[in-house]
């Protein structure tokens, strides 16, 4: 049902049944080190590329949220994944030994809140049951794709971010499980471009798209700035999360108390990070592992998942295009 | 909301920016410390082959100094003294054999031919390339300046 410009209300209940993560071992050692179902020591996982790696991982995360859920891969309807490499091999090639219906999806890092919304239409529709969603990066994948080799001298500037190593993947279904959260609103993000050119500071890239889509949920759904106990930005980072609270405090929303970013929060501070973490695992690793779990231990009540975007591509840059950022919102709630 | 211009002003006012003293300084250094080895080898050299030219002891030095900087990029230590150093350790000859060596690793999963050796260059081609076209724009301008 639609309510207000862009946000979506699940016609039917739509419940996360499990989730599942895995995380690097610098994301491992990080601020939600204990919540993670599996932390990796190093970053091949004996394999020969970094892609297979994430490949693995994709894999790793869809395997384990169906043999938790005690459900067969035949009662998946489908499988919404999402990556940073090109063509999404991540995800995709990830979903192939599975023999189920798969759709990809591309926001960038915003990717894990667009599997969630397109999740929760296929199932709101009542044209599906159970789908699976999963997004995820690895650093060294990444890294080789849209910036140097790894092994290249460079200094990485204040402003920018680390890309984490990371997957997570949620099981949405229609069936009714008690104590699991509920997915309740979508508002499907516009691209927001303010022109920032500079590649190394994403946050503030993405920092408009993100104010853009948390006030057009908040305007739609009639909800004020503290009906959410939180809510969680995929990965402006530390700067990014100043930028956003500028933003909406000059719209008239003082965000102060609930805005938390899951890329400032998913290093310790003392882990050299720059700005904090970022990439398409970013918030589907602290959502699946952090997020849901203190969800379920009836911590957290009601939470706005906002995964954010930056859109470029390593040629889009030196073609001297600006960076347009995407978010797209997600409520869950304890239902 | 603000307009572009205006956030970006806002964005290049409060964006968190590098710290001169905190890379200056380990730039110096090291930089510094990679030149004073390369001297030492310039020396090294001169006492071990005392008929050899001034531009043969050169060579050999740019040569060793390749080799130890392509040694340390396949240890994986190169890239974390290039964390600190910055252009310390990227404008000595060192940080090029850094260049070319840090790609080719990189690439080789692609394959030798497609791989390996045809993103060996996409770091220092541009390096290179600079290098042969002002040789050839020096080399014109001195054939002309002779003749005259």
């Amino acid at each position: 049902m639609r309510k207000g410009k862009h946000t979506y209300l699940p016609e039917a209940g739509i419940y996360i049944l499990n989730t599942c993560s895995i995380v690097g071992p610098n994301e491992g050692r990080g601020r939600f080190s204990s919540y993670y179902d599996q932390v990796l020591e190093d970053y091949d996982w004996d394999c020969k590329t970094h892609e297979k790696t994430e490949i693995k991982m994709h894999k790793f995360v869809i395997e384990q949220v169906i043999e938790n859920s005690n459900l067969g891969r035949s009662d998946i309807d489908c499988i919404v994944g999402g990556d940073l490499l090109n063509q999404l091999v991540a995800s995709t090639f990830a979903a192939r030994e599975f023999e189920i219906p798969c759709l990809g999806v591309y926001s960038a890092c915003a990717s894990f809140g667009e599997a969630l919304s397109v999740s929760s239409f296929l199932i709101g529709k009542g044209n599906m049951n159970n789908v699976i969603c999963c997004t995820g990066s690895h650093f060294g994948a990444v890294e080789r794709q849209f910036r140097y080799p790894l092994e290249l001298g460079t200094q990485p500037a204040p402003s920018s971010q680390y890309t984490v190593t990371a997957a997570g993947s949620a099981l949405l279904s229609v069936n009714y499980k008690e104590g699991v959260p509920c997915l309740t609103a979508c508002t499907v993000g516009k691209i927001v471009d303010y022109h920032i050119c500079d590649a190394n500071n994403m946050g503030a890239a993405m920092a408009p798209a993100a104010a853009d889509t948390i006030l057009t949920h908040l305007k739609d759904t009639g909800r004020g700035e503290d009906y959410y106990d939180y809510i969680f930005t995929g990965d402006l980072g530390k700067y990014g999360r100043e930028t956003l609270y500028y933003l909406c405090k000059k719209q008239g929303y003082d965000l102060g108390g609930c805005l938390n970013d899951c890329g400032a929060l998913i290093y310790k501070d003392k882990q050299k990070d720059m700005q904090g973490g970022s990439g398409a695992g970013c918030l589907a690793a602290v959502f699946t592992a952090y997020i849901y779990k203190e969800m379920r231990a009836g911590n957290m009540k009601r939470v706005l998942l906002v995964p954010t975007g930056a859109l470029l591509s390593k040629g889009s840059s030196l073609q001297g295009e600006s960076i347009p950022g995407i978010a797209h919102a997600v409520a869950v709630e304890m239902v | 909301m603000m307009d572009g211009k205006e956030y970006c002003e806002y964005v290049s006012k409060t964006a968190p920016k590098t710290s001169e003293l905190k890379t200056l300084l380990p730039a110096f250094c090291i930089g510094g410390i990679i030149c004073m080895i390369g001297q030492g080898f310039t020396d090294l050299y001169a006492y071990l082959l005392p008929e050899a030219e001034e531009s043969m002891i050169g060579a050999l030095t740019s040569m060793t100094m390749i080799f130890f900087g392509a040694l340390l990029t396949g240890f994986g230590i190169y890239d974390k003294i290039g964390g600190i150093a910055g252009a310390g350790s990227i404008v000595p000859i060192t940080g090029f054999a850094n260049s070319i060596a840090s790609p080719a690793m990189e690439f080789r999963k692609e394959g030798i031919i497609f791989g390996l050796m045809a993103k060996m260059f996409v770091i220092a081609g541009p390096v290179i390339v600079t290098g042969v076209v002002s040789s050839v724009i020096v080399g014109i301008i001195y054939t002309i300046v002779a003749a005259v």
